[in-house]
């Protein structure tokens, strides 16, 4: 018997009974959209995690002091000397200090940085207009400001910030730049600061040392060996007192995100599988309810001809094409259902090709496995019994 | 053509046992139109049924085309009924859900005949029966003598060296039923061999040959 029949009379009994058919489909179509629509949530969210950890900037170790003693800081050229060490490509020192800032009426109280022209790369953070601080403007202790977009949204309403004065606790200061919007990470948000540069703000918030600074190893191979030769220098620095300082590697800090969001995506996944599994028990109890049912014609079919082998696979067929045609639908809701959540609740979701044959292949299996017992029991009817049937 | 001998057919439920056949003989040769008759209850059901392959005898001999089939497995005996027996019922066992055309044509799928040769043979059929304008029609849409012409094309259709009719007018009104005895009495005189089953004397005189019986066991036989 050859395919295309088998599925044309599949296709039939499967019209013969729509209202019947839709609600078992709709077990199916809902575990596979839940599926689709929990997995997709959690890699949206693992991905706006880690995007947001990265463009803090690749391969980004982050050492903040605490000190020991009277010896809370580390000098600018301590600092600078860590860029000799091996693997190392940049290093950004901050000195940093609330200050309140005023433009005309406006005024906003605001930590103020100080860095070098390094900040740029390793924080990879540059600006959208203007420029950038240069190694003359800290050479020359220039007055000038670059801001962050929060701070221009709340003082400048609307105005062009660059080439204004601004006044910083009273002085004044040319804003040379706007930073590009990052939005926020751990640790606040990355908009809402004044950047200076570093020997400006030293004199200014009259405070010399570093209490943080950022290297940015050659490459993700060479974050551990940068940052265990910065740990040996510290340990030295601050005579094996652990608790002076903090070191804070950004690719540990992904891996161990990577962690909990593959447990969270398969935890969801997990539940969801379930409200699929439950979608193939529907379907067993309707194809079994259909073997009763239809046992007259099982009669006539064998009757006229139709061996054991076809009367299974005509029942596994059909179970097997209302779980593949509630997987198609459930994939068509679960993506519109994902979008749906990106455009009106505004969650971050991310679709596999993936998780689509994955979901889809698991309907289909759930399908034929829970078609397999009614399926064998119509195809043992015997033809005398079930033609008798009425 | 068919030689049956010895046979018996013993149910059971439970612990009770009936004897529905107790030691039926019969022999039909090729081109034989017989026909049994016997009350409800005679056991000439269940001999229809030994005979066309849709039950197993519980002792004795069925030759079928000089075979011995009656130690064969479901799967063989389901072989036997698409090639070698088309099957006339009282209530015709029409696929409700399926066209004439589509009732017709299924023996020739579970036989595997491909599409091109399976629709010529359908529409034949369907032809020699006068309902081939009426081939897209459920059965539900056709008359009783309709459906009961369009089951007689679906057991012709697979051209069976067999022909088994239970009761084939039983649902009939008398004109209907003249029109199917025209029909099976015709198709007799083409060379079919035919078994005609029924409890209308009537009917079973339109045999050659008529047997009778009773309490599971034959005890007349008459010929035309």
């Amino acid at each position: 018997m050859d395919v295309k029949m088998v599925l044309k009379l599949a296709f039939k009994g499967i019209i013969a009974n729509k209202m019947r058919t839709f609600l078992t489909m709709l077990g199916i179509i809902i575990g596979v959209s839940a599926v689709i629509i929990l997995v997709a949530l959690a890699q949206g969210t693992t991905q706006s995690v880690t995007e947001s950890i990265e463009s803090m900037g690749t391969n980004l170790i982050t050492v903040t002091i605490t000190g020991r003693g009277t010896d809370t800081t580390l000098s600018y050229d301590e600092v600078m000397k860590f860029s000799e060490k091996e693997g190392v490509s940049g290093i950004s020192p901050v000195v940093s200090g609330n200050v309140t800032a005023k433009y005309g009426n406006n005024s906003t109280s605001v930590s103020l940085e100080g860095v070098d022209s390094n900040y740029e790369t390793v924080r990879n953070h540059s600006v959208q207009t203007g420029r950038f601080i240069k190694n003359l403007d800290v050479e020359y202790r220039n007055k000038i400001v670059i801001l962050g977009t929060e701070v221009v949204d709340e003082i400048f309403n609307g105005i062009n910030p660059v080439g204004k004065d601004l006044q910083i606790n009273g002085t004044k200061f040319k804003v040379v730049g706007v930073l590009e919007k990052k939005g926020s990470s751990m640790g606040g948000s990355n908009d809402e600061k004044i950047l200076t540069p570093i020997s400006t703000a030293q004199r200014f918030l009259k405070s010399t040392g570093v209490k943080n600074f950022y290297i940015q190893a050659k490459s993700s191979d060479e974050v551990e060996i940068v940052e265990n030769q910065t740990e040996i220098s510290l340990l030295k620095k601050f005579e094996n007192d652990d608790d002076s300082y903090r070191i804070f590697n950004q690719s540990e800090m992904l891996s161990t995100m990577d962690d909990v969001t593959k447990n969270m995506t398969l935890m969801l996944g997990g539940i969801a599988a379930i409200s699929l599994l439950v979608g193939g028990i529907g379907i067993m109890n309707i194809m079994l309810v259909s073997v009763t049912e239809r046992t007259k014609e099982i009669g006539i079919r064998k009757a006229i001809g139709a061996k054991r082998k076809d009367i299974l696979n005509q029942f596994l067929l059909e179970s097997a094409v209302i779980s593949g045609l509630g997987g198609i639908v459930g994939i068509l809701t679960g993506i519109g259902g994902s979008s749906l959540l990106t455009v009106l609740v505004g969650l971050n979701t991310s679709i596999s090709i993936t998780i689509l044959i994955i979901s889809f292949g698991f309907s289909l299996v759930v399908g034929v496995f829970f078609g397999m017992y009614p399926a064998n029991k119509a195809s043992k009817l015997e033809p005398v019994d079930a033609l008798r049937f009425e | 053509m068919i030689n049956l001998k010895d046979i018996t057919k013993i149910y059971k439920t439970g612990k009770i046992e009936f004897k529905a056949l107790k030691g039926v003989s019969l022999n039909v040769d090729k081109g034989d139109f017989l026909s049994i008759i016997g009350p409800s209850g005679s056991g000439k059901s269940t001999f229809m049924n030994i005979i066309g392959c849709l039950d197993v005898p519980t002792d004795g001999e069925y030759y079928f085309e000089d075979t011995d089939i009656s130690k064969y497995s479901k799967n063989a005996l389901a072989e036997i009924r698409n090639k070698k027996i088309g099957f006339i019922f009282q209530k015709f066992n029409l696929l409700t859900k399926l066209s004439a055309f589509e009732n017709v044509e299924l023996p020739l799928i579970y036989r595997g005949v491909d599409t091109k040769k399976r629709h010529k043979k359908v529409k034949k059929a369907l032809e020699n029966v006068g309902l081939y304008k009426h081939k897209d029609h459920k059965p539900t849409e056709l008359s009783g003598g309709q459906q009961q012409r369009v089951a007689i094309a679906r057991a012709l259709v697979a051209k069976p060296p067999l022909i088994l009719a239970d009761e084939p007018t039983g649902n009939l009104d008398s004109k209907s039923e003249e029109e199917v005895m025209d029909i099976i009495k015709n198709l007799h005189r083409k060379g079919s061999t035919i078994v005609l089953i029924t409890h209308d004397l009537e009917v079973a005189k339109n045999a050659d040959r008529m047997i009778s019986i009773k309490d599971g066991m034959i005890y007349d036989e008459r010929m035309k």
